[in-house]
């Protein structure tokens, strides 16, 4: 057995060196990947989603209640929307906690702080190593969930149109480039829940609190979606953003509440992510009673948050001049006629009907809420609506009744109550058989932000 | 080389560190040359791994003067190159295997060491077997070797240890020993804290006694010894009736019969200085009687640090 060390006689100058930003970027990355936990969601993240597609196109129901389900037999651009709008609410917080939740707290309860500090000596390169090194694991699963679903989606429905929230044809490659712009701005209130999962990482110590912080705050911003809050309210808070993405998906696209959403978001990032830092920094390693939490931690974490959610709300009120609900009687009728003409246009083509224009038919809607007994608009669902269109050359004029189920975020559906052979039955018989009915029950979508 | 040429590898001056209103280390002095092995001693909070973990460089101390390896340090995490090792306990990653904590280490700190290295270190602690099981699994023993092979990996000039035979059967301290003794030889200073006073005897050269943050003792082993006062010894003679008689008749010689040892009729418990003791041995020998076995009930350290420690805190 040789000895290693070296001789000590040597008077080399001694000075503090500090490891370069990418070592310990590296070394995170491997600490984190060698976490079995890790491992599987990446693997889950990469394969359970193409085969939860690929199966669920499979099947004679589809989850009609999720965004784009109804159109998971006829296009694979549908499943990675559906699984968005899913991952939205459970997946991509749950990601987030496990990965950025975890990566300061787990030196914690490791008690490898102080080997840590005495291998880099930089808090603010451990700070930005972590960082890093969280982003690129969330970033893999993220991508994963959308790679794998279009791969399942394709492979089970192929690369066909897609049907936008306005009932307007996308081509595959317009649907394609959507999917991709959809999953990416999700990206941004993903990277929100992980900067708060930072924060909640190092300013609860080795606390499980801090783990489940993303998901509590995001289980906070879906039920907030769902509550009748002012539309200035609705888009301040970082969770909108995972809906936002529904405007990508009208023609033309509803730009202003998604760049309001990302840039909140990405706000948040920036405040929650600083917030940590600077908690982090300020951590006294040597002190054994000090694991980073108590107090004024979380008030140094949570109350800069809070006011920066009443700042950005006056700023929304500010620059958008809508402080109600957004959801007005002209603007669901104005989306419901919309969504009508581009559908009816695809079910007299279906039945091998002369082609009709979106403005050829000039669809019209009329809708009440609550029969004309309450308030003309919000959110609810019993807004009834009367379309009515025209074809050339024919004197009458055509009617259809819709029942209307509309949310907060200004997402409908529209439930066809009649007559039969329009949008009264879930089938209609064209001459190579039946076919799903497009008119029978459509999503639709209500810009919040809209003033006309 | 005279001690005074000998290069320093710690020179602490009036060190003081706070915890809020807690005085953790007050006025400490401390000097470490290169190629001593420097043992800290005392009760639980009495600053040793503060004053450990300013040697590391983990925090800045908030009062005095701290030179490590020729460097004047004053602020956290600015120890110089050179400096490694662990407080509290090593920092390992369970999900890692050993090979893999130390090579993830090695690629952290752009060290040039390559797989023979790191075999090396590992053979070295003698973790060769399990060089490629994950660490989750090992014992504290285990652990502070690895711990060890991790800081050799750095080649230091000063290795820090705390309570490095925590944990460690007899043959992995017997290993250890060897390999701080090599270290030692190489010129490497080493500073080790332990509550083993037998290790301390075993491994170091000079030691400092600190107790509510203070020094009360720094220097030789033998010194702190010569220092003390009476120590009980135990005597164990193939005549033990003649033994006592002697030991009765001897000078500075106080027969001690409720020592707290086990009792065994063929050995005496006497409480005396060394000269004293001295003068014994030769009167038991010239009468005929055959010295087994002469031992302290507890070694000088022990009885220095019992004594320093407990006057103390006795005088808080």
């Amino acid at each position: 057995m040789t000895a290693t060390a070296a001789p000590a006689t040597e008077s080399a100058p001694s000075v503090a060196r500090r490891v370069p930003v990418f070592r310990g970027y590296r070394f995170e990355l491997v600490k984190l990947v060698s976490q079995w936990r890790i491992r599987l969601l990446v693997a889950a993240c990469w394969i359970v989603p193409g085969l939860f597609v690929a199966g669920v196109g499979q099947q004679s129901t589809l989850p009609s209640d999720t965004l784009f389900g109804r159109w998971m037999h006829a296009t694979g651009w549908a499943g990675p929307l559906v699984l968005l709008g899913f991952a939205g609410t459970w997946a991509l917080p749950l990601l987030t906690s496990v990965v950025a939740g975890d990566v300061f707290a787990v030196e914690d309860r490791l008690g490898t702080w102080r080997h840590l500090l005495v291998a880099v000596r930089s808090p603010a390169r451990i700070f930005v190593a972590k960082s890093l090194a969280g982003l690129t694991v969330i970033l893999l699963l993220v991508a994963g969930l959308a790679v794998s679903s279009t791969t399942g989606g394709l492979a089970s429905a192929g690369d066909q149109p897609l049907v936008g929230l306005d009932g307007h044809l996308l081509s595959p490659g317009d649907a394609a480039g959507r999917v991709l712009l959809a999953w990416l701005a999700a990206l941004a209130p993903t990277l929100a829940l992980a900067a708060i999962g930072l924060l909640g990482s190092v300013a609860l110590g080795r606390s499980p609190t801090g783990l489940l912080l993303p998901p509590v705050v995001a289980l906070a911003m879906s039920v907030a979606q769902m509550l009748p809050l002012p539309v200035a309210v609705r888009l301040a808070l970082p969770g909108y953003a995972f809906t936002s993405w529904n405007g990508l998906f009208t023609s033309p696209v509803q730009l202003a509440p998604l760049l309001i959403a990302v840039t909140v978001s990405l706000t948040w990032t920036v405040l929650a992510t600083a917030l940590a830092y600077l908690l982090f920094v300020r951590r006294d390693f040597t002190n054994p009673a000090d694991d980073g939490s108590g107090r004024r931690a979380l008030a140094f974490g949570v109350l800069p948050l809070a006011a920066l959610t009443a700042v950005t709300v006056g700023a929304v009120a500010v620059a958008t001049p809508s402080t109600g609900s957004g959801i007005t009687q002209d603007k669901v009728q104005k989306s419901l006629a919309t969504v009508f003409g581009h559908l009816y246009r695809l079910q007299t083509r279906e039945l091998r009907r002369p082609a009709v224009t979106e403005a050829q038919s000039r669809a019209t809607a009329a809708c009440t809420k609550s029969d004309g007994q309450a308030a003309q608009e919000g959110a609810g669902n019993d807004w009834r609506c009367v379309v009515s269109w025209h074809l050339p050359g024919v004197a009458v004029t055509g009617t259809a009744i819709y029942q209307l189920d509309i949310t907060s975020d200004g997402r409908f559906v529209a439930d066809g109550d009649g007559p039969k052979e329009v949008n009264g039955y879930f089938l209609v018989r064209t001459p190579t058989g039946d076919a799903p009915n497009p008119l029978w029950q459509f999503d639709g979508n209500v810009d919040l932000l809209d003033t006309q | 080389m005279g001690l005074m040429d000998t290069p320093r590898a710690v020179r602490a001056r009036g060190i003081t560190k706070y915890f809020g209103d807690v005085v953790a280390l007050d006025g400490v002095d401390l000097d470490v040359t290169q190629g001593q092995i420097h043992g800290l001693v005392g009760p639980n909070g009495a600053g040793k791994t503060t004053l450990l973990g300013l040697l590391l460089g983990l925090a800045a101390a908030d009062g005095g003067r701290l030179e490590i390896l020729g460097t004047p340090v004053e602020r956290a995490l600015a120890a110089p190159d050179g400096v490694a090792g662990f407080v509290d306990a090593p920092g390992l990653y369970p999900s890692l295997t050993a090979r893999q904590n130390l090579a993830a280490l090695a690629a952290l700190r752009g060290l040039a060491t390559g797989a023979a290295g790191i075999d090396d270190v590992l053979g070295e602690v003698g973790l060769t077997e399990v060089a490629d099981d994950r660490t989750r699994g090992f014992s504290l023993g285990m652990r502070q070797r690895l711990g060890l092979a991790a800081a050799l990996l750095t080649r230091p000039r000063l290795l820090v240890l705390d309570e490095p035979s925590n944990g460690l059967d007899p043959s992995g301290k017997r290993q250890v020993h060897g390999v701080l003794h090599r270290l030692a030889a190489d010129g490497t200073a080493v500073v080790l804290s332990s509550h083993r006073m037998d290790d301390l005897e075993a491994l170091c050269s000079e030691v400092t006694i600190l107790a509510t943050g203070r020094v009360v003792f720094s220097g030789p082993l033998g010194k702190l010894a010569a220092e003390n006062r009476e120590l009980d010894y135990r005597l164990r003679t193939c005549d033990p009736r003649t033994a006592r008689r002697i030991a009765g008749d001897t000078t500075g010689i106080r027969i001690v019969d409720d020592s707290g040892v086990r009792q065994d009729p063929d050995v005496l418990v006497v409480r005396a200085l060394v000269p004293a003791l001295d003068e014994l041995v030769a009167q038991v020998v010239r009468s005929g009687v055959a010295v087994r076995e002469l031992a302290p009930v507890v070694s000088p350290l022990e009885a220095a640090f019992l004594a320093l420690t407990e006057h103390q805190e006795t005088g808080r």
